[in-house]
């Protein structure tokens, strides 16, 4: 059963994910061989990995996996342990199935522990304009505790990705009222986007900006429809506590709870597709988990890599290093919807946005357009994973390629997202997959597969 | 429902192991070693590196083939199976087919050289089988093919582990992690 030799599957998926980040392999514990590959999408074509490439699941030779605030949290709760973005991360617990996982999100809690993201503060009155050269975000008009959706393009001028990101306006600073942005980073990129930044503000001659890095502060995702009631009994009663009613998708506030000193960075949103919170934890994380898990009882569970993988697949979101890379860029990716209006002209002062704005326009407006589009795919028979070819046309030629894919547990089909040819993305289209070596039917589908369940305001 | 389906595997290989056990036995070199013991009156039963079994009959005619729990509970929930083309003919190693979860893809190669007579259409129906019962052979179990073998495919079976070196190359894959 090759593709059991699971180490193989991690090594694709973590090469990919962390191509600038390589570290050497660890003990991890027993029987993560088996969930290394369930953490992981991989493409279902090579045959020959033996399991001594499992020296690819991580780096370089020297330095041991990271560990994030919530290790000790992990392996008292068992645990499998995989190798992800230089982190020893968990991809499951015991209690639960992958599949049992994903649902239970759905219908009730699940903390994620996301702590290998990487969280930088850009603090400076030259932070707005600093990171409008970078994304095509609109960061002067972004009113504070807002989030949103951005990518990080390439200085090349290409339009490329270089990592997305979800950037938060935070309260300005001091009495000189000092612009402070949030901006979390994928873990898988972490020295590569180090790299760019350290570039980018050393070749920055605006207004004064600084890096910071939260390093030691947890992140953990509570996702699902109890969270917002698990949340709120978490919180401090000896503070005032803030209406989570009023906490809106795309919001985010600081809130104190019972079990820690510091107050708590809440963002309303997630990877799930669920309403759900990301929590930035200062101090005692493990307390805050523990507290959560004791308050949700039956209606919560800790989840790993594994769920969330499948969970934001569903939800149509990309992961990076597999929907997304430096040689596509957002109008490709399908996220246009992330360049606000202000932004859409060629002289938006941001890297690309000459060859960014050139294709926001569709070739039926008279437009550049895009030649290759993202578009989710519904799958016949066999599940189509990353790498597999899409085929369309009369001559049955090779259109595209499937960059995420699984058997969706909430739909019971199975799901997949892709890149192909302008012309084969409008949903409806019917293509084939090749499934070793089979061709399978499939039809582009909009995306999110599962419809989104925010907690959104009336307006 | 996998504790249930546990339990019952316990009793299961009563059934085909009593039938085969009736028709005489050929010694052969896999068995010599154990004459007398209980264990010749069933089929040996020899795993893979890749975690594939194999049975093969007293015979040395015909088998089955299955994966193993080990890599079933690996896999975690399967979803789907795809199961090898009757009629054709393989080598020790070729892909026969496939198991997915919802995390992984893992292909089926056939653990020696063999033709494939049978396939276990259940498999498309109730995946899951492969999780409940993964090395049941019998009507109902989580095998994926029945096959022929010629002298090629006894010979192949020399280079596969039995239960207890399986069991030790497994702990040994554990530990590496």
């Amino acid at each position: 059963m090759r593709g059991l030799e699971l180490n193989r599957s991690a090594s694709r998926a973590l090469r990919a994910a962390s191509q600038a980040h390589r570290r050497s392999p660890v003990t991890l514990t027993p029987r993560s061989f088996a969930t290394a590959a369930l953490s992981q999408r991989h493409t279902p074509t090579p045959r020959s990995l033996a399991p001594q490439t499992r020296h690819a699941s991580s780096s370089s030779p020297s330095a041991p996996l990271s560990k994030t605030p919530l290790h000790d949290l992990h392996l008292s709760h068992g645990a499998k342990l995989v190798p992800f973005g230089g982190f020893a991360m968990p991809v499951q617990y015991p209690s639960k199935s992958i599949r049992d996982s994903h649902i239970f999100t759905r219908t009730h809690a699940s903390i994620f522990d996301v702590s290998h993201m990487v969280q930088r503060l850009f603090v400076g009155p030259g932070a707005p304009s600093f990171l409008q050269l970078l994304t095509p975000s609109d960061l002067t008009s972004l009113p504070p505790h807002k989030s949103t959706l951005s990518t990080l393009l390439s200085p090349s001028g290409s339009g490329g990705i270089v990592d997305d990101t979800v950037i938060t306006r935070l309260p300005d600073r001091g009495a000189s009222n000092i612009p402070v942005f949030y901006v979390v980073t994928n873990a898988g990129c972490r020295e590569k986007d180090d790299a760019y930044f350290a570039s980018e503000l050393s070749k920055w001659s605006g207004p004064e900006v600084k890096q910071e890095q939260l390093t030691s502060h947890a992140l953990i995702a509570l996702q699902g429809p109890d969270s917002a009631r698990i949340l709120e009994s978490a919180l401090s009663p000896h503070h005032p506590k803030p209406d989570l009613s009023q906490l809106y998708f795309g919001s985010s506030l600081y809130a104190r709870l019972s079990a820690a000193r510091e107050p708590v960075l809440v963002s309303r949103g997630g990877y799930t597709g669920e309403d759900g919170f990301e929590i930035s934890i200062p101090d005692s994380p493990v307390a805050v988990t523990e507290a959560l898990l004791k308050l949700g009882g039956e209606d919560i569970d800790l989840a790993g890599l594994g769920a969330r993988d499948s969970l934001r697949l569903e939800a149509g979101m990309c992961l990076y290093g597999h929907d997304l890379d430096e040689t596509t860029t957002p109008v490709e990716a399908g996220l246009s919807w992330i360049i606000p209006k202000s932004r859409r002209g060629a002289d938006a002062g941001y890297y690309g946005a000459e060859v960014i704005a050139a294709q926001l326009v569709p070739k039926t407006k008279g437009g550049k357009g895009v030649e290759r589009r993202r578009v989710g795919l519904v799958v016949e028979g066999a599940p189509a994973r990353e790498g597999a070819e899409i085929l369309g046309g009369e001559n049955g030629e090779k259109v595209g390629v499937v960059t995420s894919g699984c058997p969706s547990p909430t739909l019971g089909k199975n799901i997949a997202m892709g890149y192909v040819a302008d012309g084969f993305h409008k949903a409806g289209t019917e293509v084939d997959v090749l499934v070793r070596g089979k061709k399978r039917r499939a039809v582009v589908s909009k995306m999110p597969f599962v419809p989104s369940r925010y907690h959104k305001g009336a307006a | 429902m996998a504790s249930i389906a546990r339990c019952l595997r316990a009793a299961r290989p009563a059934l085909p192991t009593l039938a085969r056990s009736s028709v005489p036995q050929p010694i052969s070199r896999l068995s010599t070693i154990r004459a007398f013991s209980a264990s010749t009156i069933r089929p040996v039963r020899k795993y893979t590196k890749d975690h594939e079994w194999v049975d093969l009959s007293a015979d040395n005619k015909t088998g089955v083939i299955g994966i193993s729990e080990y890599a079933a509970e690996a896999l975690g929930d399967v979803v789907y199976v795809e199961l090898p083309e009757k009629g054709k003919a393989v080598k020790a190693g070729d892909a026969i087919g496939a198991v997915e979860s919802v995390k992984s893809a893992a292909d089926i190669n056939a653990p020696i050289s063999c033709k494939i007579t049978d396939v276990n259409f259940l498999l498309e129906e109730k995946p899951a089988t492969i999780n409940q019962v993964p090395e049941d052979d019998s009507h109902g179990g989580g095998w994926i093919a029945k096959v022929t073998v010629d002298e090629q495919g006894v010979k192949d079976l020399e280079a596969l582990m039995d239960v207890e070196e399986y069991k030790t190359f497994t702990a040994g894959e554990d530990a590496e992690h």
